[in-house]
């Protein structure tokens, strides 16, 4: 054993190169680009620094700051963080550190280890990106980078050898592995998560209706072009001015904000008559717990319940997207009664707010003789008012009805929803408001209807002793437009409406109908992929009620398969004896168990003579093999009638 | 095991056991030592196991399911299960960077003892694709290199073996090992090629001993060949030196011809080992007549050497020395 010798191909003693620090760079620089847009600038540009910092080391070939100046850099940076965010942990702090720690990670990076340990760090990015988003662009720039972080890792381990047969290689280890990414994406046993508790902000930045409206809520929603839902319907649609998908019921009001009531769950009964439609909705996270259908629902999707007030609720918060199967009844037949106690509570108000419209609605209810008549005139004066309707009403006051419907005289459907289920209640008539969707664009590509947040609306629902609860849209009864043709027509043209919502852009339209087309096909096929859907695909292939042992026991057999698959690849593309060879071992091998080993030096011509020599029974034929041989193996054609020739006189030799 | 220090106390203790059973060693080595003519490293052969970056590389694949798991992340299973994937694949690329490359060796030419003795190695692709970085690693004494062997083609190693002892010095075990395509596997396999170097003893500085006495007593001085006074050319004979050969006169004519002289220092010489002193080991005399025959051959003298029942008649040349010198590398006292 001499002294030590360092092991040349140790990852922890070889120095990175420039070529493969500068991949490595550009692969961390693209796995945190999609950051850029979310985290704070400064860190961004500390992050950036950092790296020319560590290329400026490398070209100059200078040694790398101390370990205490990185230290203190980090110190700083982590502070700044917490000033930020007010916290280190949970998920946005919580990835902006890791962005920041690979740039740190760079700078102390000097071995082939280091450098490695910074390309894992980049597959650990890749996935805190998808945290965010999980669409087909992200999901290509991740591609791009995942193979990138891969080229490094090969570059790494072959420091000399051409980039460009890097990246080939690269590319075969990517194109091998997608087989088996397959079969474990489809066969790997899936648990439904969380495992434990995620963070505070785990869900931040999901859209969505809230449990509460004060003015101005909706109208912000409004301007978000963000999904809510699709709906894919098995037949015919209904028209657009019926889709009213129902959301969260509010009763309670406080002069200025409505908010819902404890969910307090029922028996479902459902509607009579009315005509049916079945369909499935696609819904995104909103990280609440209830679903949205047609009014009124048929039917209660899997693991949904529904409240007294007519709302569907799953079991658990929606955080991944959700694909339910529903089906509704439009105008269906009058209902039942409803409870005394619902009732009070449906014509509750706040005493001594809005004095104007309680003194209108108590005209109104002196001169009605029932609330039938009281919830015409209500309609009547909405449409005589001649409001204006708006995303960007002006503030309320004090007594935010009576400033709607006496001052300013525009609002958005909040603001019709509000005043309206106050002059009710004001009057005498239960009422109650409801959000949800109204409309949503059909896709002509697909005809899948997308609803929008901006289709989010809220309209009110009367109770009347004959029919039950009654919808009644204020806003349609205001501005018959905008339940018709949808937001776009309603909202006067110089207001900042969403983008796509503009009706000069249609030919832009019909290219996000085909995008949107194809990212519905993604969501279903590739993100939905969930443990229901897995047990369906097991179904399929004939493993009904695939437990996880029956999944794993299958996924290891494929995995095995596939492996000897490779295995059988790498031993195919290699060079074989060629059947001239193979026949002359064959023959020495014959002659070495009767005692004549062909020596290392010795030719053919020499070898059979000395056998033959030795084994007189069978001279002519040893001698006339290696004529045969010599022939095959030095003459100018080699013939295949040769080489069986050879082939079978070798087998036929016998040897006494 | 990337640590040096780690790797070769792994060594020593799999070594030292697989030392005392011989046929466990051949077995697990998948050969009998040593091995005639071109080895080829069959699968059999190649061993394979994780390093140290392989298990952070798992540990970081668990991380990423775990995330994905708890975020319900589809993507995330999709990157965490081709990163698995790859690392599957990565295991088979870097098995099949050694696996059947086929290694001769050449010839390593004589050295004294105490320098390296050079023994080249070809490894041989023997595909198309090519096989980078391949370390070739002497086990014994940790001489090293890394080379890539490229697609259809032949890469030649030259390990510098220090020769401590003149004799024969067998090659011994050389391990080859590859982390090639991503760095997270090791794999590695033995060949012991039947390759041995001649060691000749370590040459001492000395002065030449007088001329033997039976030259002087001699009288007759027969006109024998030296190298002090031009005598004229004769044909040329393989044996001589390449530096007697008439240049010029092979430029005029095609035919090689060797100058002859002669002089006084042609008489013989004899190198005798019962002339040393006999104080010297058997060790020391070697090496002194060892000086003796280079100091010989460079004064051009005809010389002879004699030793305990071997005797070179005199001569002179390179083929004389190299045979003088063999007969003291292989003497056995």
């Amino acid at each position: 054993m001499s002294a030590a010798v360092p092991h040349p191909l140790s990852p922890g003693s070889r120095a990175v190169g420039a070529r493969d620090l500068a991949w490595l760079t550009g692969s961390l620089v693209l796995v945190a680009a999609p950051h850029a847009l979310r985290a704070p600038w400064w860190l961004m540009l500390l992050t950036l620094c950092l790296l020319g910092w560590r290329f400026w080391f490398a070209l100059n070939r200078a040694p790398l700051p101390s370990r205490w100046l990185v230290l203190g850099v980090a110190a700083v940076a982590m502070l700044g963080v917490w000033m930020e965010y007010r916290t280190l942990f949970g998920r946005g702090p919580g990835i902006v550190l890791l962005v920041l720690f690979a740039g740190l990670k760079l700078l102390e990076t000097r071995t082939h280890r280091d450098a490695a340990v910074a390309a894992f760090l980049g597959y650990f990015l890749i996935i805190t990106n998808l945290l965010y988003t999980q669409s087909i662009p992200t999901a290509a720039l991740m591609c791009v980078a995942l193979f990138t972080l891969t080229a490094t890792l090969v570059g790494l381990s072959a420091p000399q050898r051409g980039q460009r047969a890097n990246l080939r290689t690269a590319a075969l280890l990517l194109a091998h592995a997608a087989p088996a990414a397959l079969v474990l994406f489809l066969l790997f046993p899936r648990v439904q998560g969380p495992l434990w508790g995620l963070p505070q902000d785990a869900y931040a930045g999901m859209t969505g209706l809230s449990d509460s409206m004060a003015p101005g809520n909706l109208s912000s929603l409004a301007q978000s072009d963000a999904i809510a839902f699709r709906a894919e319907f098995a037949g015919q649609a209904p028209p657009h001015a019926q889709r009213y998908w129902r959301g969260p019921v509010l009763w309670d009001f406080d002069g200025r904000t409505w908010t819902i009531m404890p969910a307090a769950f029922t028996t479902f009964a459902p509607p009579q008559g009315g005509t049916r439609y079945s369909y499935d909705i696609v819904l995104e996270p909103h990280n609440r717990p209830w679903l949205f259908a047609l009014e009124s629902a048929a039917s209660l999707p899997d693991r949904s319940r529904m409240t007294l007030d007519g709302q569907l609720f799953a079991t658990a918060p929606v955080r991944a997207r959700l694909r339910y199967q529903a089906s509704s009844a439009v105008d269906p037949a009058p209902g039942a009664g409803e409870d005394t106690r619902l009732l009070w509570r449906a014509r509750r108000l706040p005493p001594d707010s809005n004095p104007r419209a309680a003194a209108l609605a108590a005209e109104w209810r002196a001169a009605s003789s029932n609330d039938a008549e009281i919830l015409m005139r209500a309609i009547a004066f909405l449409r005589e008012g001649r409001y204006t309707y708006t995303l960007e009403p002006a503030l309320l006051g004090a007594h935010p009805v009576d400033d709607f419907l006496f001052a300013s005289r525009e609002g958005f459907c909040e603001h019709f929803s509000s005043a309206f289920v106050f002059l009710m209640r004001a009057a005498g008539v239960p009422a109650r408001v409801v959000t949800g969707y109204q409309g949503g664009d059909l896709n002509s590509v697909d005809s899948i209807i997308t609803v929008r947040q901006s289709d989010a609306h809220a309209w009110a629902e009367g109770f009347r002793a004959a029919r039950g609860w009654v919808r009644v849209d204020p806003t349609a009864a205001a501005l018959p437009g905008r339940v018709d043709v949808g937001l776009a027509r309603a909202v006067p043209r110089r207001e900042s409406l969403p983008l796509m919502r503009r009706p000069s852009l249609e030919w832009l339209r019909g290219a996000r109908d085909r995008w949107e087309a194809l990212a519905h096909v993604w969501n279903v096929w590739v993100l939905g992929y969930n443990p229901e859907r897995q047990r369906d695909l097991m179904s399929l292939v004939g493993m009904r009620d695939a437990d996880w042992r029956a999944l794993t026991a299958t996924l290891f057999s494929v995995l095995g398969l596939m492996t000897l698959a490779l295995l059988a690849w790498s031993l195919g593309r290699l060079v074989r004896p060629d059947p001239v060879q193979r026949a002359w071992r064959a023959f020495c091998r014959k002659l070495a168990a009767r005692g004549v080993a062909r020596a290392p030096y010795e030719g053919p011509r020499d070898y059979a003579s000395r056998a033959a020599r030795a084994l007189p029974a069978s001279r002519l034929a040893i001698l006339r093999i290696g004529v045969q041989y010599i022939r095959l193996r030095y003459g100018a054609h080699p013939s295949r009638p040769g080489v069986v020739k050879l082939r079978r006189m070798v087998r036929g030799l016998r040897l006494a | 095991m990337e640590d040096p220090l780690e790797v070769r106390r792994a060594h020593r203790v799999i070594d030292a056991l697989l030392h005392r059973h011989p046929k466990v060693a051949n077995w697990a080595y998948g050969f009998t030592p040593p091995e005639h003519g071109t080895v080829v490293l069959v699968h059999r052969r190649v061993y394979i196991l994780p390093n140290r970056l392989g298990w952070m590389f798992g540990a970081t694949l668990m991380l990423l399911l775990v995330g994905s798991i708890n975020y319900a992340l589809s993507l995330g299973f999709a990157l965490t299960f081709l990163l698995a994937g790859m690392g599957l694949a990565g295991m088979v690329h870097t098995a099949r960077n050694l696996a059947r490359i086929a290694v001769s060796v050449g010839r390593a030419e004589p050295v004294f003892a105490g320098e390296s003795a050079q023994f080249r190695l070809y490894l041989d692709g023997r595909a198309g694709h090519d096989r980078p970085a391949i370390l070739a690693r002497h086990v014994a004494s940790g001489a090293q290199l890394v080379v890539d062997v490229p697609g259809n083609g032949i890469a030649e190693v030259v390990l510098a073996v220090p020769a401590a002892r003149r004799g024969w010095l067998p090659l011994g075990r050389v391990m080859l090992e590859t982390h090639f395509p991503l760095g997270l596997f090791r794999a590695w396999s033995f060949v012991e090629p039947d390759a041995r170097c001649l060691v000749y003893p370590r040459p001492e500085r000395s002065a030449l001993p007088p001329q033997s006495a039976e030259a002087e007593a001699g009288g007759v001085r027969s006109p024998t060949p030296g190298n002090d006074d031009f005598a004229g050319l004769r044909g040329y004979q393989p044996a001589d030196s390449p530096r007697h050969v008439a240049w010029k006169a092979v430029a005029r004519s095609d035919e090689l011809l060797t100058k002859q002289f002669t002089g006084e220092a042609s008489a013989e010489l004899w190198l005798d080992w019962q002339l040393l002193p006999l104080g010297l080991g058997p060790e020391q005399r070697l090496s002194r007549l060892a000086g003796w025959v280079l100091a010989a051959e460079r004064r051009g003298v005809r010389y002879g050497l004699r030793l305990p029942g071997v005797e070179l008649p005199p001569g002179r040349g390179d083929a004389h020395c190299n045979a003088a010198l063999q007969a003291l590398a292989l003497h056995q006292p």
